[in-house]
């Protein structure tokens, strides 16, 4: 038996067979919140350091500083304190409250960045703090081969194994990581396996460009790798975490909502085959939003400037 | 008359307008369609006839580029979404 950091990973795949609406359709789910954090990051969190140490760009002790809205910073701070460094997290300051009360209980030190200026602005705060101090590592998970690489040598193996004919995969966007690890395995070897980017609408509050070129496509994202990618409102992935507590029982994060609802969307255009669907985290840190059980046209105005996932 | 939705970084192109009505039965015939009501707009949406790598346009939710791109279909009760492109949230 292995410590807590060797419980990541193979986590379960369920079916979910009242939201599926065909009878030649499966739908599966990957419950990455079954990770010791509550979700899919402590695998990449785990695969940046591992890989930093063993290269001796992380050294004994040395801080670690990352730019995240939540979970990323999670696992960071978590395998950041057993491997013996200090860990600082750069979060827009529109999240939840639990994300901030579980990045100090891990022991994380948060500096806030503004939350109108979204994921974004979390990213541009940090890269200043890195430039500004080299004593500094950043992971930075947008450009860091490690975060998909853990995917392609965790996650998607852990796919096949499960549903071997998987015809359907899809995931939320934010680093790409998933999307583009998973994908690049499936697809070599489940040729004609279709990967699909589940991505947020961003509120009109947390987009806080001042020109267009300060969009961000992050680096580890492989757009080829894609062949669909849908927008989803926080209306439609509210609408999702709803349906997959009381359909099937599933308590799950605010971008499962999004994922379930482009997975239902995408399979509508399926004669048969089966779709997995990756659920990022539980519902834990999302419980003070009130998403499960309040009427989503109410909670959508009032969410809109919050970033959630 | 499909519904084309601007982000807030476009609005001083289209006036300040939230969404504005266009008309065309692809992507490339609503932009053109735009570009004549609001030229400004022109130079921010595409580079050299092709979307520029800075926008993502979506119909009914659904990115263009994974589809047809500028021959993407929108029907007259279609929506249109353009919108920077921006790393997603909580990761």
């Amino acid at each position: 038996m292995g410590d807590l950091v060797a419980a990541i990973g193979n986590t379960p795949m369920v079916e979910l067979p009242h939201l599926a609406r065909s009878p030649r359709i499966r739908l599966f789910a990957k419950l990455e919140g079954a990770n010791p954090t509550g979700s899919v990051k402590d695998r990449i969190a785990r695969a940046m350091l591992e890989e930093a140490r063993s290269g001796g760009t992380l050294r004994p002790g040395q801080t670690i500083l990352e730019p995240s809205s939540g979970n990323t910073g999670i696992s960071l701070a978590w395998i950041g304190a057993a491997l013996g460094h200090p860990v600082r997290i750069v979060m827009p300051d529109n999240t939840t409250p639990e994300r901030e009360q579980l990045l100090r209980l891990y022991g994380a030190e948060i500096v806030f960045s503004p939350g109108a200026e979204g994921s974004n602005g979390a990213i541009r705060m940090a890269q200043e703090l890195a430039a500004a101090d080299p004593s500094l590592f950043m992971p930075y998970q947008y450009g860091n081969p490690a975060n998909p690489r853990a995917h392609e040598e965790g996650t998607g193996p852990e796919i096949v194994a499960a549903v071997p004919e998987v015809g359907l995969f899809v995931a939320g966007l934010g680093t790409g990581g998933t999307l583009t690890g998973v994908g690049r395995f499936l697809k070599r070897v489940r040729p004609g396996v279709r990967i699909v980017a589940a991505e947020p609408l961003p509120g009109e509050q947390v987009q806080g460009l001042r020109s267009l070129d300060e969009g961000f496509v992050p680096p580890v994202l492989d757009a080829s790798i894609l062949d669909d990618r849908y927008l989803v409102s926080n209306r439609d992935a509210l609408v999702g975490v709803q349906r997959l507590i009381r359909e099937e029982g599933v308590f799950a994060g605010l971008s499962s909502g999004a994922a379930i609802h482009v997975a239902l969307r995408a399979a509508a255009e399926m004669d048969a085959g089966d779709v997995v669907v990756l659920l990022a985290d539980g519902g834990w840190k999302y419980l003070s939003t009130g998403i499960y059980d309040h009427d989503p046209d109410e909670l959508e105005a009032e969410l809109d400037g919050r970033l959630l996932w | 008359m499909s519904n084309v939705r601007i982000p807030p970084v476009l609005r001083e192109t289209v006036g300040g307008s939230r969404s504005v009505a266009a008309q065309g039965g692809t992507v490339n015939e609503v932009l053109t369609d735009l570009f004549a009501t609001y030229p400004a707009l022109r130079d921010r949406v595409t580079e050299a006839g092709e979307l520029s790598p800075f926008v993502n346009v979506y119909v009914n939710d659904r990115d263009v580029r994974y589809r047809d791109g500028l021959a993407t279909p929108v029907g007259p009760d279609d929506t249109v979404i353009l919108l920077p492109a921006m790393a997603g949230g909580a990761r």
